[in-house]
């Protein structure tokens, strides 16, 4: 149905609020990149001259190789494991309630708390590798956390730990709205178990791998809070994220400039990965009615 | 929980496969469960047990005392608190931007899916897209808008900066769940001669449950957990949990006391879990409704 | 003796009925969340509360004063800035030259901070010469905190009095079976340890001319090469476990005797106290050796926002005159382990760790060799600090050689 001008005043407060407090601050942040901003804002331009600073800084290099890596694995995982857990748990499972519940708590806990809660659980001196000594397995060795190479790999196992029941959730719900007739007619063919959920489960679950690729991604960009209660950045620079670069940048630093230069970087390899999706979420029609 | 249930999934009669599957969910179960094990069980240690045993073990001496001092005497600041104050506080953020946020999200997702106009599909690709925007990049000119609207520092502040940065997720909920919604109710609700709010009303709010459960839980455990903002745009009077909390576990001196900063972060943590607890279900359900469809 | 102005605001406030003393408040943003320091600020704020102000406390911990910088930031930004804000060094000139500051020009004149606040330490309290800021304290960082028993044991009998004989001293406590020295891996720990080792092997020229003035020559020399010689070698006697370890952790490994030294500023000595432990008894506090004459210093101060509220500035004058007070600059430096930010504080009230503290800045000031301490933001502005954070943390950690870190510490001081 055609609209009307009552619902175009009703969608304008969004519209409004989210091109001012979201586009308007993008704007800004691009602009900053081209001042010369220290502590605060300063309307003095600077040109290209924060991304030149930007791209010789070694910090900056740590970050965006940390986020090629920690953004890969821990998509990659979480999905994995996201579908691992879906797929065990819809099989017809007593206490399914209580495993979902299980599985998807942790969610409901700050970056804070996570980062606490692995911070000590990950530490040699008390934690894990401690009890287990304490407990007579002496061989037993994870140092990742104070290990500069290895770091980062923690920070993905807490914010896999984190997010992976979500992703869980996307998938149960995913397969438990897939076509019954496909199945009941691939089984009567003959087919076997591996083969109906590789060629008929897998690929109508298309969108919700998209959808919790889109919530995973968001999650590995606002990573900012965990990195700082897990590691802080350390051991010396190594989990640095570009999160945390900008918060450094911007705040500590007092390099406001360099700090939006980072983000305008980060917010074009967000577009990068997202537009995509939102082409193809837009192409096909996404169910409007007339 | 009929519904529920897939017609295709392993038979009884494989039994072996059964006790593997149950065994792998119990593992899983476990690591899922050890950071929490480890918070709770450490919370209700005596400071010495922490330094000298080990942090699997369970507590030899059970006390409740480091529970008590995160609750109403441990040191958030000046003074000898506890977190209880502040509970308030966020609760009075938290709530009203809750329910802004998903009935603006619900608001936008009827619009951009049961109306056509130019644009439609843009609007949502931008309002999709803000949800990435990392919140560092607007505190600066957040700042000087809340400041120009008189709401700095004030909770009313805070609400409305997590209301506008919550809108962009509620719509995606909404906007995927009206998309899939049975053309058929809307059809017959117009040739009844519904008009706009006849049809958000009477067809698709009271048919909107689990997504408006999705959308309440996301914002709530969203905007509860929230510190950037908490931080920065409260003052003495108004600022929330979070920055309490973050107060009694970051302080740089004093001895650590690692069971009331557990036991701290345990309660800071109820009313999320809780949240989660007693609506998971209503979650999955309102997921499988096509709250994140593509 | 009561300072004019105080007894004023006490005259006004006994005269004034209750419900009018709810009109005057300040509120204080900082970072001093527990132990001893909150409670030394507990002691300004029942002070202000005699005087009927009331203390609004938006505390905000985290990092060393990260999280609050960026606080103050954004309420600067909105027009609602606190009253006051605990700074360090350079942040207090950065947000001078911000025009968002008040002007304590008058109260200090009254109060006669000139004379009695060493000159190096008013270089970050006033802006173009203008009291912006009231110091609380004067930390050091240059101080070497060792566990007597750990020592008497390992058979270090007599306090290091050399750079290389620390390094002998600490070995035989590795031999006796102790950990050598207890190190908390941060950025800003391994900076504190920096400050030391630079002090002890330039003495207080070189450190001047590296870190404070910048001059190229002297931060490319062989000094700096030792400097980073000497952090390697320190490296090699801390435990294998001391990244991301928070400092007070790695004080209570001395005071459990597990460890025999701690590199750390003067703030570790209310870790030792609050476990019950006596200085000279069962611990020591000694100058890092080498650096005795000279002091690595840190202030804490409040700075003060210029506020538009006629009554607010009052408050916030009586705050700034509260801090200045020497009364509580002993009370609460004796809790904190600083010195008074002021020279003619009676140092009855101290302890012997506390007097030495304030013995040696009187000698600094006098001989000129009070330097600003590179690690806590008082020889370079922020962004060269986390840079030189950046190079002594990587070096420190292994990541680059003593080459490397040299030349990476001279760029980090070009800008």
């Amino acid at each position: 149905m055609k609209a009307g001008w009552l619902p175009r005043l009703l969608l304008s407060p969004s519209v409004l609020l989210t091109l001012v407090c979201v586009y308007g601050c993008i704007l800004f942040t691009v602009y900053l990149s081209f001042t010369a901003s220290t502590l605060l804002p300063r309307h003095e331009w600077a040109g290209t001259a924060a991304y030149t600073r930007l791209l010789g800084l070694e910090n900056w290099k740590i970050s965006a190789n940390n986020l090629a890596v920690f953004a890969s694995l821990y998509i990659a995982i979480a999905m994995a494991l996201g579908l691992v857990l879906a797929i065990l748990i819809d099989q017809k499972i007593r206490a399914e309630a209580v495993l979902r519940s299980i599985f998807l708590y942790p969610m409901a806990l700050s970056f804070i708390v996570t980062g606490t809660a692995w911070k000590w659980l990950l530490d040699p001196g008390v934690g894990l590798e401690k009890s287990m000594h304490l407990l007579g397995w002496q061989g037993f060795a994870f140092g990742w956390i104070k290990d500069g190479d290895m770091a980062i790999y923690c920070v993905v196992i807490a914010a896999v730990w984190q997010t992976s029941g979500f992703a869980m959730a996307l998938f149960l719900a995913g397969l438990r709205g897939v076509d019954s007739e496909q199945i009941h007619a691939a089984r009567l063919d003959g087919a076997r178990t591996w083969q109906v959920y590789w060629r008929i489960v897998l690929p109508q679950l298309g969108p919700v791998f998209v959808s919790a690729f889109v919530i995973l991604a968001h999650m590995a960009i606002k990573s900012y809070d965990l990195v700082i209660a897990l590691t802080n950045g350390g051991p010396g620079r190594s989990t640095w994220l570009p999160s945390v670069f900008m918060y450094q940048y911007s705040f500590t630093r007092n390099e406001m400039a360099v700090g939006a230069a980072s983000s305008v970087l980060m917010l074009l390899a967000v577009g990068a990965i997202v537009l995509p999706y939102l082409w193809g979420a837009m192409r096909s029609a996404g169910g409007r009615h007339d | 929980m009929t519904e529920l249930r897939t017609p295709w999934s392993l038979t009884r009669r494989l039994q072996p496969w059964r006790v593997l599957l149950y065994a792998a969910l119990v593992l899983l179960a476990a690591v899922f469960l050890l950071p929490v094990y480890v918070m709770l069980a450490n919370s209700f240690k005596p400071l010495d047990e922490i330094r000298s045993g080990h942090l699997l073990a369970l507590p030899g001496q059970w006390t409740l005392a480091p529970w008590r001092s995160a609750w109403s005497t441990a040191q958030i600041g000046v003074q000898a608190t506890g977190l209880r104050p502040f509970f308030l506080n966020s609760f009075l953020v938290a709530v009203p931007s809750v329910l802004l946020s998903t009935a603006l999200g619900a608001l936008n997702g009827c619009i951009l899916t049961q109306f056509r106009f130019r644009g439609a599909d843009l609007l949502f690709g931008a309002i999709l897209l803000s949800v990435f925007i990392p919140f560092q990049i607007v505190l600066i000119p957040m700042a000087k808008m809340l400041g120009a609207l008189g709401l700095a520092g004030s909770l009313k502040g805070l609400v409305f900066v997590n209301t506008v940065y919550g809108i962009g997720f509620t719509t995606l909920f909404f906007r995927n769940y009206y998309a899939a919604f049975p053309a058929e109710l809307v059809r017959s609700a117009r040739m009844d001669g519904a008009g706009f709010f006849g049809l958000l009303w009477r067809v698709l709010l009271p048919n909107s449950l689990p997504i408006v459960v999705v959308a309440a839980i996301w914002q709530f455990t969203s905007i509860w957990n929230e510190f950037l903002f908490g931080a920065s745009f409260s003052d003495f009077s108004s600022y929330p949990l979070t920055v309490a909390l973050n107060n009694l576990v970051n302080s740089s001196t004093g001895v650590k006391e690692y069971n009331v900063h557990f036991a701290g972060a345990f309660i800071a943590a109820l009313p999320t879990l809780a949240v989660y607890l007693v609506s998971g279900r209503f979650f999955v359900r309102g997921l499988m409704a096509g709250a994140v469809k593509g | 003796m009561k300072r004019p102005l105080t007894a004023m605001a006490l005259a006004m406030a006994l005269a004034t009925p209750p419900a009018a003393m709810a009109g005057q408040s300040v509120e204080v943003l900082h970072w001093w969340t527990a132990g001893g320091e909150a409670a030394a600020l507990n002691l300004l704020k029942s002070g202000l509360e005699k005087q009927g102000v009331r203390w609004n406390d938006m505390p905000v911990a985290g990092g060393g004063g990260e999280a609050a910088m960026t606080a103050v930031r954004a309420r600067v930004t909105s027009g609602n800035p606190p009253t006051a804000v605990q700074m360090l060094g350079f942040d207090i000139l950065d947000w001078g030259g911000q025009g968002v500051v008040a002007d304590l020009d008058a109260l200090a004149a009254r109060e006669g901070w000139d004379k009695s606040v060493p000159q190096e330490v008013q270089k970050f309290s006033r802006y173009q010469g203008r009291w912006i800021a009231a110091p609380v304290n004067i930390h050091s960082t240059n101080w070497l905190w060792a566990n007597r028993q750990v020592l008497a044991q390992a058979g270090v009998t007599a306090e290091p009095a050399s750079f290389d004989e620390f390094i002998a001293a600490a070995r035989k406590v590795r031999q006796a079976g102790f950990i050598a020295i207890a190190h908390g891996g941060q950025p800003w720990q391994e900076a504190i340890v920096f400050d030391s080792v630079a002090l002890s092997t330039g003495g207080a020229d070189y450190y001047r001319k590296a870190f404070i003035e910048r001059d190229p020559a002297t931060i490319r020399s062989a000094t700096t090469r030792k400097v980073f010689q000497r952090m390697a070698q320190i490296r090699s006697l801390v435990d294998k476990d001391f990244s991301g370890r928070d400092w007070n952790v790695a004080s209570g490994m001395v005071i459990a005797g597990k460890a025999g030294f701690q590199i750390m500023g003067d703030w570790a000595k209310g870790e030792f106290l609050n476990a019950g432990k006596h200085p000279g008894k069962d611990f020591a506090c000694y100058r890092f050796p080498g650096t005795q004459g000279m002091v690595a210093f840190s202030s804490d101060q409040f700075v003060m926002f210029r506020l538009s509220d006629a009554g607010k500035a009052a408050a916030q004058r009586k705050l700034a005159a509260a801090i200045m007070e020497p009364a509580f600059q002993s009370t609460f430096n004796v809790v904190k382990g600083a010195a008074p930010a002021r020279l003619d504080v009676a140092d009855t009230a101290f302890d012997e760790c506390g007097k030495k503290a304030i013995r040696d800045v009187a000698e600094a000031d006098g001989r000129r060799s009070m330097l600003g301490s590179i690690a806590l933001g008082h020889a370079t502005a922020a962004s060269a600090k986390n840079a030189i954070y950046d190079v002594v943390t990587r070096h420190f950690n292994g990541q680059i050689d003593d080459a490397r870190a040299m030349a990476e510490l001279a760029s980090a001081l070009a800008d």
